[in-house]
């Protein structure tokens, strides 16, 4: 619960003493319910005020890092339900799911298949971020397919109840940082004593929402904070209920011991059917899910999954953008007409797509824009002749590019005057006002 | 400590119903958040509606989506055998061929087309214009006649043509008309303050906010349903308590994941598959983020959405 500026102003010396830098204490005491500034700046705040203040001031999601390296993974610190709210933070992963039972063939056709999902899209790596192992007794077994994961930069998740067999298998793969899946009821003591000694995060299960609670409070009791929870994999219905509820009660109901990422199985809530697990995907990237692992992902299943977090974990504050650049579409090369947009993804897209429908070869330039469309671009000044022309020089388009055709928005015909001028060279067209008639125009230009 | 619940339920949005005689469904009428059936017993799900044009799909590289309408000769049969797809609550009859810029099929020979469909039908009906709106109001006037006894759903009456659609169906025969915005909240709202001052009774009228492909802006979808479903249900607002409906398939199948064919993407195998999961994926986010009815065009896709819808319950 976030305090008021008046309630940590009741907690200050209230002597204006200036040393943390503010003019009064009531200002000092503003500037931290803004969360502008640390509460420890004061150098006068007696324990039993700090201890109360850093409890209120704790954020209602803690932030769990998983990985190392290349691979390290931020999860939850989450601070609203919905998007339009603020913005969430740290987007979901997305795991591949195996087995210790699994034969060597099967499990390195997965992984392979798994790896060849590597592509970027709109200046982003997307691939398959963990590996999720469920393990068996065979304590070799398990880490000989965890350090198969880790050789492939993968962070891996292990399912494993049996304590002993975790430490072992924690113990061998602890410096990948990986997430140790399994504590309950029953066997959180000795599990919390594994994931403790191995400094990793431990997942918890429950039967239902009371048990998880109850253990999440025991394991926090015994000082870990590090936890990551499972949504359960009763049935479709509780699963997403769980995922709410969990969430609903971290951020609106200031029930601090649900304040932890989650993590879902959907090859257990819809074994065999991977159109389900994609549906479901879907569901839990945009409701609650901080891990989502799957039974596979292929191209099918990455190409919707991946570019809908894109979408959802983006500040609404901040437009989508592509980098500035040349975009050959339709097999364009050097002879190829250009057609110039703005770098706003939205836009990007639609004109790629809708060149790409064309089949005619086309290299889409992409200058600096501001991230804004067309002509909101233009009216802020970031889409101009002047713009356009330094564009072309700095990417050295005309060394890049012997055709002399530049196709311009028809929303900004106005600028092809300007722009005659500065490229002399070049021959302005202007283009059609809307992306959707681009496939009639560029059949009808050639 | 036992984990303490608040469920969160609220009075219900307004509900709809198409469709004439025993073939009817309704939409709306929900009292939770998207999907959130564990806080309240839900009064209706969320539809499930299936695509068919008259000019027929381009099935290439699709056995899966041609299979069902496979030996079927007229948009009558092409209907009835979508409407016995399993999981479908309704079905869409989109009227590409009216398309000026296309086949350009009059007005007329459309309603006759539609009246055929209507009585072969099993399922409620829901027809979809070309996207011309100048068309479409013409059509609409056509097919509102034509089809006066059958309660249809019209998509969609948008800004420029609201009051010749919504006389010309909602008025005139008591049909239920979709107002159309792009994916703004505020038009979305006016829409409907203009439709009901119109004489459209509110309980005539669903939302179609607009509609996105997953990863092609998508954001902007979610956000506005976020914030429709935020104003109907949390503030009460009565112009936002329309239920809300959306054309999936239309957008999921225009992205290139699912039309670029294997032949030119080999690493992205299958392309049918590669639709299936884009409308799926893409049906589902819609369902979370508080669409009533969707629209989908793959038996594969609507088959599992329905059943997905079904455990949730």
């Amino acid at each position: 619960m976030a305090l008021k500026g008046l309630d940590i102003f009741k907690l200050t010396p209230k002597t204006n003493c200036k040393d943390c830098g503010s003019p009064t204490c009531m200002a000092f005491a503003m500037k931290v319910a803004q969360g502008a500034n640390s509460i420890s700046e004061c150098p006068h705040m007696s324990a039993e005020a700090l201890a109360k203040l850093s409890a209120a001031t704790e954020p209602p999601m803690k932030t769990i890092a998983v990985g190392v390296g290349e691979c390290a993974y931020k999860l939850g610190g989450e601070t609203v339900m919905l998007r339009h709210e603020k913005t969430l933070v740290n987007k979901n992963l997305y795991a591949v799911f195996l087995t210790a039972e699994m034969q060597d063939d099967a499990i390195d056709a997965l992984l392979a298949e798994t790896v060849k999902i590597d592509y970027e899209r709109i200046s982003t790596r997307m691939f398959v971020e963990c590996v999720f192992l469920k393990c068996g007794a065979d304590t070799a077994r398990n880490i000989e397919i965890a350090k198969k994961a880790i050789g492939l930069g993968r962070v891996p998740i292990l399912d494993c109840a049996d304590p002993e067999v975790a430490k072992t298998v924690v113990e061998a793969t602890k410096e990948a940082k990986p997430v140790l899946c399994g504590a309950n009821a029953a066997n959180w003591e000795a599990m919390n004593a594994v994931a403790k000694t191995a400094g990793v995060v431990l997942g918890v299960s429950g039967a239902d929402l009371n048990e998880l609670h109850d253990t999440v409070e025991k394991l926090e009791a015994a000082g870990n904070r590090n936890l990551i929870l499972n949504l359960g994999s009763a049935s479709i219905k509780d699963a997403f209920a769980n995922a709410v509820e969990i969430r609903r009660a971290a951020l609106k109901n200031g029930d601090r011991t649900f304040g932890y990422p989650s993590i879902v199985n959907l090859a257990a809530l819809a074994p065999g059917d991977i159109v389900t697990q994609t549906a479901l995907a879907s569901i839990f990237t945009l409701r609650y899910g901080s891990i989502i692992v799957m039974e596979r992902i292929g191209y099918a299943e990455a190409l919707p999954l991946f570019a809908l977090r894109q979408n959802i974990f983006t500040d609404p504050q901040k437009p989508m953008r592509v980098s500035p650049g040349i975009y050959p579409i339709g097999g364009a090369n050097e002879n190829s007409p250009c057609c110039i947009t703005v770098d706003f993804a939205l836009t990007y897209f639609v004109v790629s797509g809708e060149i790409d429908r064309s089949r005619a070869p086309v290299n889409l330039l992409v200058p600096d824009a501001g991230g804004y469309s067309v002509l909101t671009a233009w009216a802020a000044g970031k889409l101009s002749a002047a713009s356009i022309a330094k564009f072309i020089q700095e990417f050295e388009i005309e060394s890049k590019i012997k055709n002399r055709t530049l196709i311009l928005p028809g929303k900004v015909a106005v600028l092809k005057g300007d722009l005659e001028g500065k490229l002399p060279d070049w021959k302005i067209v202007v283009g059609p006002n809307e992306a959707i008639q681009l496939v009639k125009f560029l059949k009808d230009f050639q | 400590m036992p984990f303490n619940r608040k469920p969160k339920v609220f009075t219900p949005i307004g509900a709809l119903s198409f469709g004439d005689g025993a073939r009817a469904v309704t939409l709306g009428g929900g009292n939770t958040l998207p999907l959130c059936f564990f806080d309240a017993k839900p009064n209706n799900l969320p539809a499930v509606g299936v695509e068919i044009t008259d000019t027929g799909f381009d099935t290439a590289g699709l056995p899966l989506l041609a299979a069902p309408y496979d030996g079927a000769v007229t948009l009558a049969e092409r209907a009835v055998r979508a409407a016995n797809l399993k999981g479908v609550d309704f079905v869409c009859l989109r009227f590409e061929g009216a398309d000026p810029g296309g086949l350009n099929r009059s007005a007329e020979d459309c309603a006759k087309l539609a009246q055929e469909v209507a009585a072969a039908c099993p399922k409620p009906l829901c027809i979809a214009g070309c996207k011309n709106t100048e068309k479409d109001t013409e059509l609409f006037k056509a097919l509102g006649t034509a089809l006066q006894d059958h309660n249809v759903l019209f998509l969609s009456a948008k800004e420029d043509n609201y009051k010749t659609v919504g006389a010309a169906t909602a008025l005139a025969y008591g049909h239920k008309v979709a107002a159309e915005s792009a994916v703004d909240i505020n038009l979305a709202k006016q829409l409907n303050i203009l439709l009901t001052q119109l004489g459209v009774p509110k309980g005539s009228i669903v939302m179609n906010v607009g509609s996105a492909a997953a990863g092609y802006g998508f954001e902007y979808l979610s956000s506005v349903m976020d914030l429709v479903k935020a104003a109907a249900l949390e503030q009460g607002d009565a112009m936002l308590q329309m239920p809300v409906i959306t054309p999936v398939s239309t957008e999921a199948w225009m992205v290139k994941e699912s039309i670029v064919s294997q032949a030119d993407m080999p690493e992205w195998g299958d392309v049918e598959q590669r639709g299936i999961q884009m409308e799926t994926a893409t049906a589902a986010a819609c369902l979370a983020s508080g669409s009533d009815a969707v629209i989908l065009r793959h038996p594969v896709s609507i088959e599992k959405t329905a059943a997905l819808i079904a455990a949730l319950v």
